[in-house]
């Protein structure tokens, strides 16, 4: 931790940790060759222009269903995807088109990933302790092997294993316990942001409460600024500061996240919490919800959501709204940006 | 002694153990790869030793055969070499080209499939279309190719020196493809695993990912495959030099030993063909038997 | 159980369609014996919604998996008995058991890519499982598959039926296999995790569903979900299991409500719930045990915050606990019965 420390800038306390400016990803859908060549290329727009602006220790969530880009969004930030267009600022330093391995590390130290799956995310061959100091070696962060198995103890206790556990196979271990291996990795290096990309989804509920705990007493005890993705909105609505709601590579409603759960203005947004079901009981008041998630490779014209959304208008179905701040927050909906509110 | 007890309780002991097709496969394998390592100190005549070789016995048939005698358990040949001295030498040949060949095979199969499964992309189809043009020439036509070459290229007594290497290096380099094809395809599937994602998060050198990251993860696969290659590769190997561009008959291998008897089977000679091909059959089928036991237990998927 | 088939009368007079008693399951291996489910016990009436909780691990799929003889090889039902109205259906050979499975109970899991043959039609699929289990004409069972695409929400299923699965949506492509599971109009539906595959907005399409058929057709149905606000939505009762064993059984509300097991309170609080977020949530520490290291006496011990010593020694038995049962020292046998 003395490390992160040395290296942060001083201007940044006032920047915000991440900035995203307009960020496009689309995927080259097109099979052969010879389609290629006669131009008929077949593009998936995973991310259509997103903006996402997060603070120093909080937590930013991105929700939406399944194929909805949240998940393509976590992979360009940390750089497993190149993004096609547009901005990713880490401490106000645009990172998404360097370029060289080189010149990448200094950002890779500060910016780490936690993954949905505890059993793909270890490498099964490698014992605990050579996992969690991958990212200690790669950067050259301690000098000896003594100091490196130190840290790595420290790292095993401060997500509540113990410095033993390093000397056995990811596959001696629950799906739990796995996920707080993950964790001790994301931690290793001191990073400033990690990415959790469903972290709990496919834990158990139990389990599924400590992993959430544990998130929330390290951002508190490191100034964490986390980055969620998760479609679980329980979860969501726990965890973070703000929230963005994706549906097809759009945020279709960003802003404060007690706003947006205790009275969500986009009729996605609605749709989304109302569907939840919830162990509260009958007493929920469910909105309609009719039809499935379009195809993205070739999604709606005018706002993508309008063929599913009971507020639709001729305008909705031609020209894609733009996001604008509507009772605090930003929504990209037509009839909320006429008349600030939708018809009851 | 804990190790064997160790592998005893292992999964992998367990199905072995209680296969006795594998057992007895495992068996004639250990055997026959003994009794060739240690040819010099093993086999009974020293058939390569001229000194010690007597005209006057060539041509005995096995010692149980009227005629026969028990200092030539197998018979001998038509300047009076033991066969079984001769098979256990020549075994040894075998094995050594079967196995520096697939170690040929693997060394450039496996970085290759890797960069290729790897990094995708242009490099990718260059590598895989090279690879499956290759796959159009059957395997002893490009051995058959290389040997040519440098048959006419080399003067003839350089040649004899180093026709073990040509040989090694013809199998080897006709049949690296389906090693690359397989570690490409388990790269893709492991490359997508999210273990690798977090060192390329982390910023791991793309080649110590493949190396230490993929590597052994790939590992078993391309272990099934080296010992069905292996088999594969004494048969080419057989082949070839039944064929006579092998090895020559002053060093000769199984096959060269089944060449040489091959000239006697119709005058009555039978037992210089027929116990070298009888060790080669008995090697092969049993190495293939492991390998097919190995790809059933390393197979997740049927477990 | 005495004191479970008791409850029965007092929660509903209907004789029960599916009765499961003491059920144990083993599994035989050279490393053992292993124990997967324990004594389970539980009854469904007619028309009525059980749901099956648990965390992964305690024996939830293997319960459906066992009531209908789908139990891997090295697996036994090797006490108890488990009966379907009057016929007891534990002790069937594979073929009367396959005539069963489909036919007095139908089957809904979770991935509907697996349960769908890619390569037939839905019609196809459908004609075949109508005129396999029911005495029917080709045409027939056309007509009548058409029918049950209608029952499921599936629009315009005259066109439909001739679709291949994968022209269907994720939520179709469900409705489709629960279509299947219908065919021969089975008395009971066993579904393993039908949402989890689906998006919160398909799942509540396709729970509005299952409640719908219960409420239409009287049908029983065994929900098998880790998901506790699914269970919430369409369950009457439910049982909690934890390593192979029901800790708990009782009308929903109840359970959810007030769960009488320390297992199941420790579970609800640890459920993060909308528009609460500075409450630290509950957890249980620890993990399930696994099914070769299940401690002495109760379970769930190791992890219980009000264990007490009888709980390291004696495994306790299902007894009544305010509505429903718990298994539980806390509630000790009648008549001393006090909480």
């Amino acid at each position: 931790m003395m490390v992160a420390q040395t290296q942060r800038p001083d201007r940044a306390a006032s920047t915000p940790q991440l900035v995203v400016k307009d960020l496009r990803k689309q995927f080259d859908l097109t099979r052969s060759v010879a389609g290629r060549l006669l131009g008929h290329q077949q593009y998936l727009k995973a991310i259509d222009g997103l903006d996402i602006e997060i603070a120093r220790g909080t937590t930013f969530s991105l929700v939406g269903e399944s194929g909805c880009g949240k998940s393509t969004v976590a992979r360009c930030i940390v750089g497993i995807y190149k993004p096609t267009s547009g901005q990713v600022l880490f401490d106000g330093v645009d990172i998404a088109q360097m370029r060289g391995r080189k010149v990448m590390l200094p950002v890779r130290r500060r910016m780490q990933m936690i993954f949905q799956d505890p059993y793909a995310s270890l490498n099964p061959r490698w014992r605990v302790s050579q996992i969690i100091a991958e990212p200690i070696r790669t950067h050259g962060l301690l000098p000896d092997r003594q100091a490196v198995q130190k840290r790595v103890d420290e790292l095993l206790v401060q997500v509540g294993l113990a410095p033993g556990d390093g000397r056995k196979y990811p596959h001696e271990f629950s799906g739990g316990q796995r996920q707080r291996i993950s964790i001790a990795r994301a931690l290793a290096s001191s990073p400033d942001l990690i990415v959790c990309d469903e972290p709990t989804s496919a834990l158990d509920v139990s389990v599924q409460a400590q992993i959430l705990n544990l998130l929330r007493d390290l951002q508190e005890e490191l100034g964490l600024t986390y980055l969620l993705i998760s479609h679980n909105l329980a979860v969501v609505a726990h965890m973070s500061t703000r929230l963005g709601v994706m549906y097809l590579g759009r945020l279709v409603e960003t802003g404060d996240s007690q706003l947006l759960f205790g009275q969500p203005l986009h009729p996605y947004t609605r749709m989304l919490l109302s569907a939840v079901p919830d162990v509260g009981g009958a007493a929920v008041k469910r909105v309609a919800i009719a039809g499935d998630v379009p195809n993205p490779i070739s999604p709606p014209s005018g706002c993508s959501f309008h063929p599913r959304c009971p507020f639709v208008q001729d305008k909705c179905r031609m020209v894609p709204p733009v996001p604008s701040m509507v009772q605090g927050r930003l929504v990209a909906c037509h009839v909320l940006a006429e008349h600030g509110e939708l018809p009851a | 002694m804990s190790i064997l007890r160790r592998f005893a309780n292992s999964d992998l002991g367990y199905s072995f153990l209680h296969s006795r097709v594998v057992v007895a496969a495992a068996i004639v394998v250990a055997v026959v790869v003994v009794a060739a390592v240690g040819a010099d100190a093993l086999a009974p005549h020293n058939p390569f030793d001229l000194a010690s070789l007597e005209l006057f016995d060539a041509l005995t048939p096995p010692a149980w055969e009227a005629g026969g005698q028990w200092i030539y358990p197998l018979g001998t040949d038509d300047q009076g070499r033991d066969v079984l001295s001769a098979i256990m030498y020549g075994t040894r040949v075998s094995l050594m080209v079967g196995f520096a060949s697939v170690a040929l095979s693997m060394a450039i199969g496996i970085p290759l499939g890797m960069i290729s499964g790897y990094f995708g992309g242009m490099l990718d189809s260059v590598i895989m279309r090279f690879a499956e043009i290759q796959l159009t020439f059957p395997a002893i036509l490009i051995a058959l190719l290389i040997d040519g070459i440098v048959r006419t290229a080399l003067p003839r007594d350089i040649h004899s020196d180093i026709a073990v290497f040509v040989l090694i290096a013809a199998i080897g380099f006709s049949n690296w493809v389906q090693y690359a094809r397989t570690v490409r395809g388990m790269t893709l599937v492991e490359r997508s695993k999210e273990y690798v994602q977090a060192a390329q998060v982390t910023g791991v050198h793309p080649l110590l990912i493949m190396l230490r990251h993929i590597l052994p993860n790939v590992a078993s696969p391309v272990l099934v495959i080296a010992t069905i290659g292996l088999a594969l590769a004494i048969v080419t190997e057989a082949t070839l030099s039944f064929l006579g561009v092998g090895v020559p008959p002053t060093q000769p291998s199984l096959g060269t030993l089944i060449r040489i008897g091959n000239d006697f089977l119709f005058s009555g000679e039978w037992w210089i063909a027929t116990f070298p091909s009888v060790t080669l059959v008995a090697l092969v089928i049993s190495v293939n038997l492991l390998g097919d036991w190995l790809r059933d237990v390393l197979n997740p998927r049927l477990n | 159980m005495m004191q479970e088939a008791a409850a029965h009368k007092t929660a509903s007079e209907a004789a029960p369609l599916l009765d499961v008693r003491d059920m144990t399951v083993q599994f035989f291996s050279r490393h053992g014996t292993l124990t997967a489910l324990d004594n389970v016990s539980f009854a469904i009436r007619p028309g009525e919604v059980l749901g099956i909780v648990g965390e992964s691990g305690a024996g939830k799929s293997l319960t459906g998996a066992s009531i209908v003889g789908l139990l891997p090889d090295s697996g036994r039902v090797t006490a108890g008995e488990i009966r379907l109205g009057e016929q007891r259906i534990d002790n069937l050979d594979r073929t009367r058991m396959r005539r069963i499975r489909g036919r007095e109970i139908g089957l809904i899991f979770q991935d509907p890519q697996t349960s769908l043959n890619p390569l037939l039609t839905v019609g196809k699929q459908l004609v075949q499982t109508i005129t396999s289990h029911l005495d029917m004409s080709a045409a027939a069972a056309r007509q009548r598959g058409i029918e049950l695409l209608r029952d499921v929400g599936i629009p315009a299923p005259e066109r439909r039926i001739d679709s291949y699965p994968h022209q269907f949506s994720g939520g179709m492509r469900q409705r489709v296999v629960i279509a299947l599971a219908l065919c021969a109009d089975p008395r009971l539906v066993i579904a393993d995790e039908p949402t989890t595959a689906l998006d919160v907005s398909i799942q509540a399409q396709v729970l509005a569903l299952l409640q719908d058929l219960v409420r239409k057709r009287g049908l029983a149905i065994m929900l098998i979900t880790h998901d506790m606000g699914v269970i919430a939505e369409v369950a009457d009762r439910i049982a909690v299991m934890y390593a192979g064993r029901i800790v708990e059984i009782g009308p929903v509300r109840q359970v959810i409500d007030s769960p009488s097991h320390p297992y199941t309170a420790g579970l609800m609080s640890a459920i993060p719930k909308l528009g609460d977020r500075a409450r630290r949530l509950v957890q249980i520490d620890g993990n399930m045990p696994r099914l070769d290291a299940v401690p002495s006496g109760c379970a769930f011990n190791p992890r219980c915050p009000r264990v007490m010593d009888i709980c390291r020694v004696e495994r306790p038995q299902l007894r009544p606990a305010r509505a429903g049962h718990a298994a539980c020292h806390l509630y000790p046998a009648l008549p001393q019965a006090e909480t």
